[in-house]
């Protein structure tokens, strides 16, 4: 059994380049370059520079001992909260940001949700003199207006998108409708392990960089590489498929995604894909999406905003389909008092996110011995007024 | 023989097609569109069927798309409102859209529904050739149903032969690098880009899509195929009429009247 990306780009059924004729010749030379570029000295030297210099890696992997504590077993939390940008988003798009340039493109196009793969391309398209225009859905630039500042800050020009339902999956749509717009100069950034191939295999191999760490770290914290468990939350699924990469052919790690349930899994407010989606297709991808009995994609709901994507990177459809991963969920509710209990016993501000991970850890009977990492994909900063309304009682 | 193939059959020229959202402006107008349509003098229709996530087409039709689901349609009520068109309409009827909803109809019941309602031909924009070839072509065989493929201007001229030999119908030239909607004249690097593929000598017709608005920009791009598409500009009238019979065939009228 295989969990990386055939020839044809598919995971097992999942994944393929479902796109118009419009945008095959940009997709193609992406196809065709992306390994040879990703394998050129002179790529793997500037990505390993910034990655230390720039993102600030290695990113710790911290033995959390009173959490340990509280859950009888050995957790370690991988501290993407600490990168640059404050998440994992950076891992992918410094690698993004190099293969533009190596391609010779000189307009950048990303989308975003809640604001931090937005925030952590203007931040690479600064450093590197690029021009960069964010996607984002009007009613998330209302909601998220600091990460609207800070990419407009850092140079960026952020589009509203009024389309559709003004949000992330609208946002995405845009981008792609540009890079039809734009088919020569440009190069389009997709956030996460999502879109047609070859983006979920390349984003996932920048993201690996998260267990490629985890496993030398691990060693060096108790003698052993693997874990029992790696846990990470999924939306479209960029940091779990980064924590899970280094471990796929080690069955004896148990892989751990965390969906978000929103207001419960069996209601109409929820995100989580891959336990109420059916199968698709969504921004050029075969795989698990949230639709209507008509086959029209509909809007997820979570209180965290990197969470409702109404799709799943198809390699996360195929860890399912396959029984490779375990997929849980956790509520709105859930995340919240993971995130209170995180910060109140360790002194960590997690991200919304990263706190349905967290969740988790109530959902499993570890043995007190066994080894659990659990992925902090970013810092909490941008969901205080979330935080704040809970601590407030309202 | 199916429609499509009798329309070509000739080597005919300034063949008008018309684009239109089913469902859009109302439920229920898609049939007394057709007809009106094929009255005014347009040869073949494409019936789009609408899409939450459009995401080849400009702001015009992904608005009639959002219209269209808003009043209800859907591929069930679509096949339903078309079952007996043909005992009234006799111009080739190709139904347009994405494949998420195709594939959640299923493919197979898909084309069915199509043969039985006399469409002949169908367009989705995101079915690559590649995954049409492996898994579709043999179903679309079995229902006589014409799957047409697009072509861009950044279409190599090897994939254009390939397209060429999987076609039998017609294909569809999109007019330059760009999702739906009007751009003003035709320029010299589409025309550049019409001669490139008309040097090629390919075996099916050629129907310019994507970009073409009025007469002039119709009559420019026939220079250089069988015919166009005209899609966006009539949705958008679609949207301000206050008698959209009467102005269906006004703007027909205007495109292909002497």
């Amino acid at each position: 059994m295989s969990y990386f990306v055939d020839e044809k780009g598919y995971f097992g059924k999942f994944g393929g380049a479902y796109i118009p004729e419009m945008l095959h010749a940009n997709v193609e030379e992406l196809r065709n370059n992306y390994l040879k570029i990703m394998d050129s000295e002179q790529f793997r030297n500037d990505y390993q520079y910034l990655m230390k210099h720039y993102v600030g890696r290695p990113s710790p992997l911290y033995p959390a001992l009173r959490l340990s504590e509280l859950y009888k077993t050995r957790i370690f939390l991988k501290r993407e909260d600490l990168n640059h940008t404050g998440s994992h988003k950076i891992n992918n798009t410094i690698g993004q940001i190099l293969i533009a340039k190596a391609l010779g493109k000189n307009r950048i196009i990303a989308e975003t949700g809640a604001g931090q793969h937005g925030v952590a391309t203007a931040t690479v398209c600064a450093l590197m003199n690029l021009k960069c225009i964010v996607y984002m859905g009007e009613t998330d630039v209302e909601r998220q207006y600091p990460n609207v500042m800070r990419m407009k800050m850092l140079g960026a020009e952020v589009v509203p998108v009024k389309s559709g339902n003004k949000t992330l999956k609208d946002a995405t749509n845009e981008a792609i409708r540009d890079w039809i717009n734009n088919p020569l100069d440009t190069h389009y950034i997709i956030g996460s392990v999502v879109g047609p191939h070859p983006y979920p295999d390349m984003v996932s191999k920048f993201q690996s960089i998260i267990s490629e760490e985890i496993k030398w770290q691990l060693k060096e914290h108790t003698g052993r590489e693997l874990p029992d468990y790696a846990i990470a939350c999924v939306g479209g699924g960029s940091n779990a498929i980064g924590t899970f990469y280094h471990f796929l052919d080690h069955p004896e790690v148990k892989l751990v995604a965390v969906e978000a349930a929103g207001m419960g899994v069996e209601t109409h407010e929820t995100a989580a894909t891959i336990a109420r989606g059916k199968l698709g297709i969504i921004h050029g991808s075969k795989t698990l999406l949230m639709q209507s009995p008509d086959g029209q994609i509909t809007e997820p709901y979570s209180i965290s905003a990197g969470l409702d994507y109404p799709g799943i990177g198809p390699v996360h459809a195929h860890l399912h389909d396959t029984g490779r991963a375990m997929i849980l969920n956790a509520t709105d509710e859930e995340a919240l008092d993971a995130a209170f209990e995180l910060t109140q016993i360790e002194g960590i501000i997690p991200a919304l996110e990263s706190s349905h991970a967290l969740a988790a850890l109530k959902k499993l009977k570890f043995g007190k011995d066994e080894v659990v990492v659990v992925t902090i994909s970013g810092r909490g900063d941008k969901d205080m007024d979330t935080y704040i309304r809970r601590m407030e009682g309202s | 023989m199916n429609r499509i193939n009798q329309l070509f059959a000739n080597n005919s020229k300034n063949i008008l097609s018309i684009y239109f959202t089913a469902g859009h402006p109302e439920l229920n107008t898609t049939v007394e569109l057709i007809q009106t349509l094929e009255k005014s003098g347009v040869q073949m229709i494409e019936i789009g069927m609408p899409f939450s996530d459009p995401l080849a087409d400009g702001p015009v039709i992904q608005q009639s798309a959002q219209k269209a689901l808003a009043n209800g349609m859907n591929l069930k009520e679509l096949f339903q409102q078309l079952k007996d068109i043909r005992k009234t309409v006799q111009i080739p009827l190709l139904l347009m859209g994405y494949l998420n909803p195709v594939m959640f109809y299923g493919m197979e019941n898909f084309c069915r529904d199509c043969q039985q309602a006399g469409i002949d031909g169908v367009i989705l924009p995101d079915l690559p050739m590649e995954e049409f070839e492996a898994e579709y072509k043999t179903m679309f065989e079995k229902y006589d149903m014409k799957f047409i493929f697009l072509i861009s201007p950044q279409t190599s001229d090897e994939r254009l032969r390939k397209i060429d030999n999987l076609s039998n119908g017609f294909i569809y030239m999109v007019s330059s690098s760009a999702t739906t909607g009007a751009k003003g004249s035709i320029t010299t690097t589409q025309t550049d880009y019409f001669k490139r593929v008309n040097a090629l000598n390919l075996k099916n017709p050629l129907v310019v899509g994507f970009g073409i608005s009025n007469k002039e920009t119709f009559n420019e791009v026939c220079k250089y195929a069988n015919g166009a598409i005209i899609g966006s500009a009539f949705v958008r009238m679609l949207d301000a009429a206050k008698d959209w019979r009467k102005e269906t065939e006004e703007f027909v009228r205007g495109i292909i009247g002497k």
